[in-house]
């Protein structure tokens, strides 16, 4: 595959043009004339209900499984013109069940595509090393075997050794089905964290739409018998759903599903009815006014002190007044689905932004309903 | 024959046994020949029989017949049957011994290479590895606790089976054994039945070993 990495060549790593699939003896394609493109470095989430050829798809693109029709292009490359072993080199491959070699050691399952392509020993060595620290593993897991390992465990195996000799692709077949929830969410907040070193074209197919929103830049949405639905961001996906069948899978709830894709520290930010505590009461009124509060809230040093209410101001220092701590308080990297739950569970309706122990602004229903209304920028 | 180890005609005769000592570690060391080349000729012709069986859907069930065909053949007549085409010797009785060792590894090895999980493999094809690298490296190591599980129980059952190529003038052991049941004289009898199951334990006990320094990754799991 190294051939054909040239940089900037083309930006499209994974073409599929008008590809057929019609298992023999099925009465129905499994997959009809799909297009789709895939851009260098971009994570694509292929989804949709049992029986949408995703997986098919999936497996297509490092031909374990041929197309009836149409034409596969990996790296700008037609896979029926390369042999089939030279392309799934250059291909990892993740799957749910993992499939770790049991009686191979974590080191030895991690170094068999560099072996098999004759690196040296040493090579292979510092690789390995390289690799286990990159998906959070233990050096000292080298030389057990894929049995004496946890789920979440034989995962990360299995990711590092689809990635073992750097191959500009990594298909992933329901890579976290198999893990419990929290598990899930961790692998998938690391797989994130990764993708950001790595910068690997990614295809993941996946029948969670959380999990598609959550890790993919664009999801490609199949009806049964691998129709393309929509091809779209996360964003565009929820907030403009091409069909009613669209509509119905990603489900009513799609405006909270937005939410969960942008983050607190991406809104403008909003000092809210919030003072210094050396503000005199005048000023404190006019901050209330301006928000339409009944409340307004303190700060001493950069510090968020507490929430007062309008009827307890009595002429006096404001900061000798009676006040509640904040009960709703939010990180800047948290969503924005966070953000409401804590908000609507507020009295003040108002999520304190603590930015590593400092105030960084206030967040109110009305900010998300602002962001709701417009398309949400995903890197 | 009212009791056993009366004096007059004792279970063990040990006179007898210092001499005709040269006598019954000829027939050891024949036993053991039998059955390790009998075994070994067994293990060669299933590897392919289980090659074929396992590469083509169709000859599953011819294999499996001809080999449960063999194997249900009463081995006395066996010998008998052969007789005629191979002589009196050795080769006879390694043809007839080897042919009863072929259901059981077959039967094995078949089994091991199906316990290989799908993912396994679907892990190896995805990472490019040739059909004849998968079966070296990945299928074959996975399928041999059960191929080894074939071959010992093979070798046991063959170690028993020896015995009665006595009937053709060979059978180790077994020629032993013939001979005190026809003199009604317990000792040869009672020396080569128990050499005979001492051979069948030991075998075992070191084509277990074997398979255990063989498949690390198994004995790991079986201190877990």
């Amino acid at each position: 595959m190294s051939g054909h990495q040239n940089s900037g060549a083309t930006p499209v790593a994974i073409r599929l043009v008008a590809v057929d699939k019609v298992f023999p003896g099925a009465s129905e394609p499994a997959v009809r004339g799909l297009s789709l493109d895939v851009r260098r470095g971009e994570t694509v989430a292929l989804i949709g209900p049992s029986g949408c050829g995703k997986t098919t798809t999936l497996r297509m693109i490092n031909a374990l499984i041929q197309p009836s029709a149409g034409r596969i292009e990996v790296e700008g490359v037609d896979i029926a013109s390369e042999s089939v072993a030279e392309l799934r080199r250059g291909i990892g491959y993740v799957i749910q069940q993992v499939g770790l070699f049991p009686h191979r050691t974590i080191a030895q399952n991690i170094g068999t595509v560099p072996k098999m392509i004759g690196w040296d020993k040493q090579r292979i060595r510092e690789r390995i090393d390289e690799l286990v620290d990159l998906v959070g593993l233990e050096r000292d897991m080298l030389r057990r075997y894929p049995d004496e390992l946890s789920g979440g465990q034989q995962q990360r195996v299995g990711v590092a050794r689809a990635l073992a000799a750097d191959p500009p692709v990594l298909l992933m077949d329901e890579p976290f089905g198999a893990v419990d929830p929290l598990v899930r969410s961790r692998l998938q907040d690391e797989l994130i964290a990764l993708q950001e070193r790595v910068n690997k074209t990614i295809v993941l197919v996946t029948h969670d739409l959380d999990e598609a929103i959550k890790l993919a830049d664009r999801i490609a949405l199949l009806n049964v018998g691998g129709i393309l639905e929509q091809y779209d961001s996360p964003d565009d996906l929820l907030r403009a759903p091409a069909s009613d069948f669209v509509e119905r899978f990603v489900g009513g709830d799609r405006s909270l599903r937005r939410l969960t894709l942008a983050r607190v520290d991406e809104l403008p930010f909003a000092q809210g009815p919030v003072v210094e505590y050396s503000a005199s009461a005048r000023e404190a009124q006019d901050a209330m006014e301006r928000s339409g509060t009944d409340w307004f809230g303190l700060t001493r040093d950069g510090r968020f002190l507490g929430w007062v209410r309008r009827e307890q101001v009595n002429g006096g220092p404001i900061d000798e007044l009676p006040r509640q701590p904040a009960a709703a308080q939010i990180l800047p990297g948290s969503t924005l689905r966070e953000a409401m739950e804590v908000i609507v569970t507020s009295s003040t309706e108002t999520a304190v932004i603590d930015d590593d122990g400092r105030f960084g602004g206030v967040v109110t229903l009305e900010q998300i309903r602002e962001r709701l209304g417009t398309a949400v920028r995903t890197a | 024959m009212t009791t056993l180890s009366s004096s007059r005609n004792p279970l063990v005769r040990w006179d007898w046994v210092t001499n005709e000592w040269d006598q019954i570690q000829e027939a050891l060391l024949q036993h053991l020949q039998l059955t390790l080349l009998s075994v070994f000729y067994g293990t060669i012709i299933s590897a392919f029989l289980a090659a074929i069986a396992l590469r083509f859907h169709w000859a599953m069930t011819p294999v499996t017949a001809t080999t449960g065909f063999l194997y249900t053949i009463p081995s006395v007549a066996l010998f008998g049957l052969l007789v005629p085409y191979t002589g009196l010797n050795a080769r006879t009785a390694i043809i007839a011994l080897t042919s009863y060792t072929l259901l059981i590894i077959v039967t094995n090895t078949v089994a091991g290479f199906r316990s290989v999980p799908a993912s396994v493999l679907e892990a190896a094809n995805g990472m490019g590895l040739s059909p004849r690298r998968r079966v070296l490296t990945v299928e074959l190591p996975l399928a041999l606790p059960y191929i080894i599980t074939g071959i010992r129980i093979a070798t046991v059952t063959t170690v028993g089976l020896v015995t009665i190529a006595a009937i053709i003038g060979q059978g180790g052991l077994g020629r032993l054994i013939l001979d005190g049941l026809q003199r009604t004289f317990w000792t040869p009898m009672v020396v080569g039945a128990v050499l005979s199951v001492i051979m069948a334990l030991a075998l075992d006990l070191l084509i277990y070993g074997a398979g255990v320094v063989a498949t690390p990754w198994a004995r790991r799991a079986r201190v877990r």
